[in-house]
């Protein structure tokens, strides 16, 4: 438990996946990131065009930090949300830096949550926090395990208290998961990213 | 997820692909090249990016098809249809002006966007006198292109976009459907000239009132996106217009200055005069 309320510490990254039942996840989970947070918030939500360009208007009312919408080559800040545009994969370069591409779906899906997060495994390694919620497909299964092998540390949303099970069922069929929780425990966590002086976190690890 | 040594490999592949056949992928993002490796890798059945670069070097089958996994993009017609009712609007009053209309189709890939231009030009009576340069570095993709040939499965979404572009006619007008497949009208193509051309390496070859570049510059870092944002500004006449990507962006460019926005929403630029 202390080694990953220490790694937790460390995060500079964070990747969120979700699909169907996204929005109220994301409306329990986001507002409590605190307003001194360190890292950088990466968001892939599957949604029609026309809801998801509203997204950013929604969560910056919500939210202590700054939310926008991800632009390409724009250099990650720390303390931002960044949510993918509809219709473009989100990957991160060295730096970090945002990028965009139309690349051909992945899962029927773009944005695609595997290609955010396999790159952002690459980036941040082991300061990355992978967390997949609720949803109706198995895209962000791969990248999970991706955050995962690259020492990253890896949450999924409790399949039985989510929206859509099938998203969290099968990332957890993929990968091992260092957290399985509610979305209020995973809100929990998240507040006790401070980036100030980093409170104990008392919260149950998944038996394995 | 790629190891440690790939940064490395990928560096090492670019240059071999670069100083054996001249294709030069320096300044592309690398994030969206890793994950096409990544694909080639499985491909051609090789566990690390230096055994795909022993087969690029050595075996001369392998870059060509290794190129369609570095390039092709999968485009649709009329892709962000406000795009397209934006230069009808904006763009095409100014076009009807010249007598003679020459226009830049810069990273066209298999032409759907092309066509797109072509129809649309033919719709507000400009066609006939206008020649449409349709270029990209992938030979393959550019054949495809010449073919104007799309699968069936795909004539729907195209359709829908081709009317939100206010269209005057249905796009059934230009395409004849065979078996699986919609084989768009020739008489267009007599319009269009296909050409491999680099932006990464190659310089202006004429002069033009219009350039459509879309989805292209994600794909380039900074460097590379002056670059090509360069040639564009070269290429275009006395006020003529640019038009990029819904998420491209000129505000980073070195032309950041040598531009007006016509329709910031849409992507549509203007060439400023110099002071």
């Amino acid at each position: 438990m202390s080694g990953l309320d220490a790694a937790l510490r460390g995060i500079e990254g964070i990747v969120i996946g979700t699909s169907a039942g996204g929005v109220e996840a994301l409306s329990i989970v986001l507002p409590a990131l605190p307003a001194n947070l360190r890292a950088s918030v990466f968001i892939v939500i599957h949604l029609p065009r026309e809801r998801s360009s509203r997204l950013v208007e929604i969560f910056s009312r919500r939210c202590a930090l700054r939310v926008r919408e991800a632009e390409d080559k724009d250099v990650a800040l720390p303390g931002t949300i960044y949510f993918a545009p509809p219709d473009y994969h989100l990957l991160l370069n060295r730096g970090p830096q945002l990028a965009l591409s139309v690349d051909e779906p992945v899962n029927y899906s773009r944005p695609s949550i595997d290609v955010l997060f396999e790159s952002a495994a690459d980036v941040y390694r082991d300061k990355l926090l992978g967390i997949i919620l609720t949803g109706a497909n198995a895209d962000g299964a791969e990248g999970l395990y991706a955050v995962h092998r690259g020492g990253g540390i890896t949450v999924v949303q409790r399949p039985e208290d989510a929206h859509s099970p099938l998203m969290p069922l099968s990332a957890l069929k993929r990968t091992t998961a260092d957290f399985v929780l509610s979305l209020d425990q995973i809100a929990g966590l998240l507040a006790a990213l401070d980036g100030g002086s980093g409170g104990s976190l008392h919260l149950q690890q998944k038996e394995t | 997820m790629p190891s440690p040594e790939f940064d490395i490999e990928l560096q090492l592949l670019i240059d071999a692909i670069y100083l054996k056949y001249h294709y030069d992928f320096r300044g592309y993002s690398p994030a969206s090249l890793k994950r096409r490796l990544t694909a080639a890798m499985n491909r051609f059945g090789c566990e690390t990016l230096s055994q795909l670069q022993d087969r690029v070097l050595h075996d001369p089958m392998t870059f060509p098809a290794l190129l369609d996994y570095l390039t092709v993009q999968v485009s649709e017609m009329f892709r962000d249809p406000r795009y397209f009712l934006s230069l009808r609007e904006n763009v095409v009053p100014w076009l009807r002006t010249y007598p003679l209309l020459k226009i830049w189709v810069a990273g066209c890939s298999t032409g759907e966007e092309v066509y797109s231009l072509a129809i649309l030009l033919r719709e507000e009576g400009l066609l006939e006198r206008t020649l449409i340069y349709a270029t990209d570095i992938n030979t393959h993709a550019l054949q495809k292109a010449q073919a104007g040939v799309y699968e069936a499965d795909r004539i729907a979404g195209f359709t829908e976009n081709h009317r939100k572009s206010g269209a005057p006619a249905s796009l059934s007008d230009y395409y004849t459907a065979a078996y699986d497949r919609a084989v768009f009208d020739k008489s267009l193509r007599n319009h269009i000239v296909f050409s491999d051309h680099s932006l990464a390496t190659d310089s202006v070859f004429a002069e033009v009132q219009l350039v459509s570049c879309r989805n292209v510059l994600i794909y380039f870092d900074r460097a590379l996106q002056d670059r090509a944002v360069g040639l564009f500004h070269d290429a275009l006449c006395r006020k003529g217009f640019l038009g990029i990507g819904s998420k491209e962006s000129l505000r980073f460019s070195a032309y950041a200055d040598s531009f007006d926005e016509v329709s910031r929403e849409d992507r549509v630029f203007r060439k400023r005069d110099a002071a």
